[in-house]
């Protein structure tokens, strides 16, 4: 333990702290840029610096450890003239158009300006004119806006270990940007947008569908249908000035039906769907002694990462459609029957928290109803902001439940959204399917929490099955690797590709926060605890589409429109 | 015929050096020297060899002027235009250059004898404005200068 002062004030804290965190304890918030907690501090943008008694320099306090006896001043002169000029500095070349950016309301580098007092860049500099990176379905670059900080490559290395964007060029001309310019859209990005979650700035963002959606509900020839994924109702709120942690189900459906959506559903009601055609798959693995472990297949960023790092591991992958691309086919299909409906005059739009799922609706295979079985896909971000546009006060709502037919969902179904949720809503499932009684301990606490790999047995008469669960594609490497080897214990893995499951998506409020993601997670656990199913078996609407549509999982109707295939997409 | 010749280039470096990250920039130079450019593939197979994201093989293939990835004619000239250089009319020579070759900054000759770029700074600050021709230094250019060197090398 060291011993410091802090503007005078004593803090003891253990050795290696930066002097950032130890500020921290004496509730100093020391301004910063390209550091992020959970990401290694790079020093590039010195927005942090401290004086420290007898160095003549300012020093950069995310990186620096504290030392014994250290005299450190956060708020002199020196430091605050410092600071201003920083951001002035960054301002000089950034293409600042505030009104009309994305991140106006959560800009960091917006924040700082005004809370340091900047009133007034004194420099005059090129603003950059670079070519938007727009390849990719799900994701925008603007390199005019990036203030170089380094987060997003460090997030794309580091955590996520898919490693396709970095700095290149020197002086002047650095900026971020992917092998050879390729752009996102022609390397092996997941689409995962944890480089959204970290931009401190609008530099990164999602490929927006706000316009067509409107256009969509706007045209009274169409009708419009929308899902909305089970991590939504755990966010939404955060964007519309409700407290994290609050559960906006209810609000969400009746805000989505007065923007005009002609029928409101569920995406749990599919993840539900999806439960019941994985378990089988489960199921008949192990029975038939085929390929072991199988590993979810919802989560389209992990998808993606599979398809060009471990095609070779193709034949473990769950063949179920995600819970939205199963939502799509049969919107087209059993619902339009259902309503009488001819399919070409539906509109099917998803909710989503996730960046990657707007490049999984476009995937060519992704056409089973005969038609696009999702034609846009708005993130949680997106939909907020229409609701804000329409003027309304969503906190002050009331709530409604989504329709029937295919939106009645179980407490199985909307676990999907936190890391483990799959998991346990499969086994759940499978464990009735094996033994015809059901899971008494029906919570399957082992897989649950912010651990970023989890392992469990569970007994299921006289088999015990292994499972794992990882999120975040650094974690999943670890397992796949054991896979690939010949290794791996496992009968059963989960896999997401966002660190917290889809709660902490790319399309979800701005945050890199763990806790926060965890708890997004709890929401849904506890909503689970309160629903009057708990299980995807019991729900009566998934009943009903299996008598009236389906006939049996992995029978022939569900292979054709609920399952899928992968494509290996090799290196770049 | 060059694609062979990189890689045993490339093989030769690793089995002295070892396969680390560090190699990574003895490899490029190689590459660079014996193909005249860094092809795609030599990337590709340094990411599998060195395991280095390809996007930071391109970062350090940008850092340094003297690696590309664009075939290059035989000459290849470099000119500096970082500060002093510029301070020395470096841009005057631009002009006098594209002129004489009938090729802009970041273009190659058709008949792929000449390629031109403009680099930061080479280190001849001192001497400026200045250039280089592949491994041969030119300093204090003037227009005349420029213009015979050209001139002899177009032959
Ligand atoms: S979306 Fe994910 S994989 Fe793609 S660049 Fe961003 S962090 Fe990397
Ligand atoms: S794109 Fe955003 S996160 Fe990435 S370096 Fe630029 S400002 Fe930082
Ligand atoms: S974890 Fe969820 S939000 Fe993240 S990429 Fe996968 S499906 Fe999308
Ligand atoms: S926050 Fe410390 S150098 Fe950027």
């Amino acid at each position: 333990m060291f011993t410091l002062t802090i503007n005078g004030e004593k803090v003891t804290v253990p050795e290696g702290t930066s002097i950032m965190n130890a500020a921290k304890q004496l509730r100093i918030d020391i301004p910063h840029l390209c550091y992020l907690e959970g990401l290694e501090p790079e020093y590039h943008c010195r927005i942090c610096g401290v004086e420290i008694e007898g160095e003549p320099r300012l020093a950069p306090s995310c990186v620096r450890a504290v030392s014994e006896g250290m005299k450190v001043h956060t708020n002199t002169a020196r430091v605050r003239r410092a600071r201003k000029m920083i951001v002035e500095l960054l301002l000089v070349n950034h293409s600042a158009d505030c009104p009309t950016c994305e991140r106006n309301q959560t800009c960091e580098l917006l924040k700082l300006a005004f809370e340091l007092g900047v009133k007034k860049v004194r420099f005059e500099g090129e603003k950059p004119s670079y070519e938007l990176d727009e390849t990719s379905p799900a994701i925008i670059r603007d390199p005019n806006k990036c203030i170089l900080c380094g987060r997003c490559v460090r997030v794309c290395h580091d955590v996520q270990t898919v490693s396709v964007i970095g700095f290149i060029n020197r002086g002047l001309d650095i900026k971020v940007s992917t092998f050879m310019e390729k752009g996102l859209g022609n390397v092996e990005c997941t689409n995962c947008g944890q480089c959204i979650q970290v931009c401190p700035v609008g530099a990164i963002k999602e490929k927006s569908a706000v316009d067509e959606v409107w256009a969509a509900l706007a045209n009274p020839k169409k009708h419009v249908v929308v899902q909305e994924a089970p991590a939504i109702r755990a966010a939404l709120g955060e964007e519309l000035g409700l407290p994290p942690g609050t559960l906006v189900a209810g609000k969400m459906h009746t805000a989505l039906r007065r923007l005009g959506f002609d029928a409101v559903f569920d995406t749990n009601f599919s993840a539900d769907l999806t439960i019941m055609e994985e378990a089988n798959e489960l199921v008949k693995r192990i029975t038939e002694g085929s390929v072991l472990p199988q590993i979810t297949s919802c989560c389209p960023g992990w998808i993606k990462f599979m398809e060009h790092f471990y095609p070779d591991l193709i034949p473990n992958v769950s063949t179920c459609k995600s819970p939205q691309q199963m939502f799509g086919s049969l919107a087209k299909t059993y619902y339009a029957q259902k309503a009488g409906i001819y399919p070409a005059k539906i509109v099917s739009v998803s909710v989503m928290p996730c960046t990657a799922k707007k490049f999984e609706a476009q995937r060519p295979e992704m056409t089973d109803s005969g038609f696009r079985d999702v034609d846009y896909v708005l993130t949680t971000r997106e939909l907020a902001r229409m609701i804000k546009e329409a003027g309304i006060d969503f906190a002050g709502l009331p709530d409604e439940s989504a329709s029937q037919l295919m939106g009645l969902y179980s407490g199985a179904g909307t676990i999907f959204g936190a890391t483990g949720g799959v998991m346990e809503a499969a086994l759940r499932t499978a464990y009735k399917l094996v033994t015809g009684k059901e899971l008494e301990r029906i919570d399957i606490e082992p897989v649950r929490g912010l651990d970023g790999i989890k392992t469990a047995t569970v007994n299921v008469d006289s088999l015990e099955v292994k499972v794992a669960v990882a999120h975040g594609l650094g974690n999943a490497r670890k397992i796949l690797d054991e896979v690939r080897a010949g290794k791996s214990p496992y009968h059963f893995i989960e896999i997401m590709a966002c660190p917290g499951g889809c709660v902490g998506g790319g399309g979800q409020p701005i945050s890199f926060d763990l806790a926060l993601r965890g708890i997004r997670g709890q929401v849904l656990y506890n909503e689970d605890r309160v629903l009057p199913y708990r299980r995807s078996h019991d729900n009566p609407s998934i009943k009903k589409v299996y008598q009236d549509y389906l006939k049996e999982p992995l029978g022939e109707k569900s292979h054709h429109l609920l399952h899928t295939k992968y494509t290996n997409r090799g290196r770049v | 015929m060059s694609t062979a010749l990189w890689k045993t280039k490339v093989d030769e470096v690793t089995k002295q050096r070892g396969k680390a990250r560090e190699t990574l920039l003895p490899c490029l130079e190689a590459i660079q020297e014996v193909s005249g450019y860094i092809p795609q593939e030599a990337v590709s197979y340094l990411r599998e060899n060195l395991d280095v994201p390809s996007v930071d093989i391109y970062g350090v293939i940008t850092f340094y002027g003297m690696l590309t990835t664009k075939e290059q004619g035989k000459y290849v000239i470099r000119l500096c235009n970082s500060l002093p250089c510029y301070l020395n009319n470096s841009e005057n020579m631009l002009e006098v250059i594209e002129r004489e070759l009938g090729i802009k900054a970041g273009e190659t000759s058709p008949d792929k004898n000449f390629t031109l770029e403009v680099v930061p700074c080479l280190g001849l600050c001192d001497k400026a404005p200045a250039m280089m021709i592949n491994d041969k230094i030119y300093e204090n250019l003037t227009e005349e200068s420029a213009k015979k060197i050209i001139a002899e090398l177009k032959g």
